[in-house]
């Protein structure tokens, strides 16, 4: 009740200032691994989640884990568990956490950082090979996280 | 290691997509005799780990045991392996009068069978100069100060069809790069450079190939990243690719700065990752997807 009070707060200010809730990839904070605040403010929208998740340049989930919910989508990678019933495993903090930052939560892990701009050792512009031009994006924006923890939620057993 | 689902199977059969790779995730058993214009070889694809990967590796394997059928087949017959042809362009350039004032390789190398055994222990530290020299060096070495010409891009058609050439030479030799001596520095540098995770996405070498080699990202079955097979014809690309580019591009798909090809550090990585290949075969020019 009260989150749903903190968005229509959200919305009405929108119009004017639409980042204002928005938290930067450095300020998100991490409790165990988990982000208890949607990162931009808004709710996901789990249709778009689902593109992302199966769209290289972005979260390109689907290079590591199987996602049976998804037949359509081919050569689905075996790197790491399937995400089959995931939403039975973590609460929606817990997911927008690993989304973000998998490394709070799975020390080392091979999955990247999706919500990260530093600490990277020579990181490039995208998948160009070259040196990045000005600051360093996320690979997503608060908003596709959110999207893809809408998606993970649906992903029930 | 995991297997993949009959789900993302029956999805891709249904799009109607060739399944011949997707069925297997472990590398495949088979083995590579190739006929030759003088007659069969067979190659060692799969070896022993050599002593200084011992905690890391047990076996090694050849990229060629992760691919499919028909690709693997293709390396199985000269007359059906395309890089073939370019093994035939490096024959002409190497008897063509190319230099400033007509030397050819051939005039002072004589045939290309002069070069035998030496892809099987590159890269290398140079006896003399103590440089650490790929193949390429060696090559440049020769057009720039023999020859009297421009360097040759280190990736350059004209580089590739040339590494290809010599490459046969040793074809069926035992890769045994040094690793220890003068060899050692370079050894160590390519090692750190190989389990440093590179770019955006936080990735190295040995995420992928030491990890996990056998399984799937996405469509592409992931080998050890084993360079005995290089320069191969790449089906992908519809040419040659050498080492050197290959590097390119893997730490390019970390979202990170590359490093280029024939840079200190890629030479560095090269000797190192060669030296992961110390048992297995030369393939001459490889055939990979
Ligand atoms: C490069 C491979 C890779 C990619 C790409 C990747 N992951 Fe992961 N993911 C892993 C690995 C490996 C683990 C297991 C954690 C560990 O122990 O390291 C994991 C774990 C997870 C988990 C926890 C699963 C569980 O059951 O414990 C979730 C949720 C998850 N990933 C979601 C995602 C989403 C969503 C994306 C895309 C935005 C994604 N992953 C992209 C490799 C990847
Ligand atoms: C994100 C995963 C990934 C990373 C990280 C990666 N590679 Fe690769 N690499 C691949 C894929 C996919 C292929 C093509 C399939 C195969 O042979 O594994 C490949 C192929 C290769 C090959 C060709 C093998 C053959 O026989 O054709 C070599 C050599 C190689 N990689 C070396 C490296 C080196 C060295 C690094 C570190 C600088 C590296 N790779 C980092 C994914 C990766
Ligand atoms: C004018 C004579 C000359 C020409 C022309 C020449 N080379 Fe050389 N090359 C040499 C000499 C001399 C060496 C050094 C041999 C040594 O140090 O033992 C050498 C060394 C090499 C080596 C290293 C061999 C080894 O075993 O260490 C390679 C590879 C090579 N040349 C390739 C070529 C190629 C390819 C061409 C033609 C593009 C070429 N050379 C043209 C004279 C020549």
């Amino acid at each position: 009740m009260h989150r749903q009070l903190w968005l229509a707060s959200v919305v009405a200010l929108s119009a004017v200032t639409p980042a204002v809730s928005e938290t930067a990839p450095a300020a998100v904070a991490y409790e165990e691994g988990a982000v208890a605040q949607s990162l931009s403010g808004q709710p996901g929208d789990p249709e778009s989640g689902a593109k992302i998740m199966t769209t290289n340049a972005l979260g390109n989930c689907v290079a590591c884990h199987q996602i049976a919910a998804m037949p359509d989508v081919p050569f689905q990678g075996d790197i790491a568990p399937p995400l089959d019933g995931v939403a039975d495993r973590y609460d929606e903090a817990h997911l927008r956490g690993i989304v973000a930052n998998a490394k709070m939560t799975f020390d080392g892990t091979f999955m990247p950082a999706f919500y990260k701009t530093t600490g990277f050792v020579r990181p490039g512009n995208a998948y160009t090979g070259k040196a990045p031009e000005g600051e360093l994006a996320p690979i997503l924006t608060a908003q596709q996280i959110e999207d893809v923890v809408a998606y993970l939620l649906t992903l029930k057993e | 290691m995991m297997h993949r689902k009959f789900t993302s199977r029956l999805a891709a059969t249904a799009l109607g997509i060739a399944l011949s790779g997707a069925a297997f995730a472990e590398p495949v058993e088979d083995t590579l005799t190739i006929e030759t214009d003088d007659g069969e070889i067979t190659l060692v694809t799969q070896a022993p780990a050599p002593a200084h990967l011992e905690g890391a590796l047990k076996t090694i394997y050849s990229g060629w045991h992760f691919r499919e059928d028909d690709t693997r087949g293709m390396q199985k017959d000269d007359f059906d392996n395309p890089g073939m042809v370019f093994v035939d362009r490096g024959m002409d350039s190497w008897n063509a009068a190319q230099g400033a004032n007509g030397e050819s390789c051939a005039g002072c190398h004589q045939g290309p069978e002069s070069m035998a055994g030496l892809r099987a222990v590159m890269p290398r530290v140079d006896a003399k100069t103590g440089s650490l020299m790929i193949m390429e060096d060696y090559i440049n070495g020769c057009v720039t100060e023999r020859m009297g010409l421009e360097a040759w891009g280190v990736t350059s058609n004209k580089m590739k069809d040339m590494l290809a050439l010599i490459s046969m030479q040793s074809r069926g030799e035992v890769v045994n790069v040094a690793v220890d001596g003068p060899a050692a520095p370079f050894y160590e540098k390519g090692k750190e450079i190989y389990y440093t995770r590179y770019g955006q996405l936080e990735m190295s070498c040995a995420n992928c190939h030491e990890d996990n080699y056998g399984n799937f990202i996405r469509a592409d079955h992931l080998s050890q990243g084993q360079v005995s097979g290089f320069p191969v014809y790449r089906l992908k690309d519809a040419g040659l690719v050498s080492a050197q580019q290959r590097f390119v591009g893997c730490v390019r798909d970390t979202r990170a700065e590359t490093f280029k090809a024939g840079s200190d550090e890629f030479k560095a990585l090269e000797l190192y990752v060669a030296s992961r290949g110390n048992g297995l075969s030369v393939e001459g020019v490889g055939v990979r997807h």
